[in-house]
């Protein structure tokens, strides 16, 4: 049998890997939006290890509710990044800042 | 050292290797690909957990819509590589800081709270499937409806988004096919008819 713990650690190993490359890949929008389903999937892992080590269905469907806004929000972020294109013609992070925030 | 501890250790290390592969590769494409084989390794550790029907969904939905869209994306775009990473090992020293920071205080609580030594239950009974349809359609049955608006809202969003006017394709006005009349299109001249009758054979000397 594997201990409830090892998953939970795989999940936290996962999480702080997608927190490097967002930190190291802060000027490319298609891998920072790839870190982010990274951090949904250790986020996901620690909600089906619970979920399965309390013997609590709600775990799963709180993980089946994150994939369908995770799908939603992958899809809106590829729409804006290619109209982001169509417009600069770069997704570089540093032609973003024509709002000057 | 049984069989699924075995599996658990191969596949968890497939699932960091590729992930580190995803936000160290230099190619945008090649990083979608790990990624597709992080999501499988993922499901794996998902089916070991005895939740195979969240395992399936991640396999269909991820690797075969949301990387699929990813690839797309990525191959259609012109980017410069060079650009992009510039700076990129500049920033590893504060990454690695900051990540192994995070690991190690998710780690930490989990020691203190005696999180690793749980035991896990036995295999649950029955089709995973068929309790995880009768939890959400009836106490989940709300939330359910509001990710099918969601959903929506992302189509729509979406096409919103991407959709444009170019000035030099041809397209349907309805309002103006509706509108016109007969008389715009069609014009009826009234002329005398000719008087001269030829007789046969005539005109073919």
């Amino acid at each position: 049998m594997i201990p409830l713990g090892h998953f939970l650690v795989l999940g936290a190993l996962l999480f702080a890997i997608s927190v490097i490359g967002i930190f190291m890949n802060r000027k490319n929008l298609i891998v920072l939006l790839m870190a982010i389903e990274l951090m949904l999937l250790a986020v996901n892992m620690n909600f089906i290890a619970f979920s399965h080590a309390r013997g609590d269905l709600s775990g799963q469907v709180f993980v089946f509710f994150i994939l369908t806004v995770a799908a939603a929000e992958s899809a809106i972020g590829l729409a804006i990044l290619v109209a982001l294109f169509r417009n600069l013609r770069s997704i570089h992070v540093d032609d973003l800042g024509s709002l000057k925030g | 050292m049984d069989l699924p501890l075995i599996l658990f250790w191969f596949y968890g290390s497939v699932l960091l290797a590729s992930a580190l592969a995803v936000v160290l590769v230099r190619n945008p494409v090649h990083a979608a690909l790990f990624l597709v084989l992080s999501f499988f390794s993922a499901a794996a550790l998902w089916i070991l957990l005895y939740a195979e029907f969240l395992a399936l969904t991640l396999v269909l939905v991820y690797v075969g819509a949301v990387m699929v869209l990813f690839l797309f994306v990525v191959m259609m775009l012109d980017i410069n590589l060079e650009r992009l990473r510039e700076g990129f090992w500049r920033s590893l020293p504060l990454a690695l800081l900051v990540g192994v920071l995070m690991a190690a205080e998710m780690v930490a609580a989990l020691v203190t709270r005696g999180g690793l030594a749980g035991a896990m239950p036995p295999a649950p009974s029955g089709s995973n499937t068929r309790a995880l349809g009768s939890v959400i359609y009836t106490d989940y049955v709300f939330p359910f409806e509001i990710a099918a608006v969601i959903l929506l809202v992302a189509i729509v969003a979406a096409i919103a988004l991407t959709l444009r006017q170019r000035k030099e394709t041809k397209y349907q006005d309805p309002g103006r096919q509706l509108a016109v009349h007969a008389g715009d299109r069609l014009k009826i001249v009234k002329m005398a008819p000719e008087t001269t009758v030829r007789r046969a054979g005539e005109g073919a000397e």
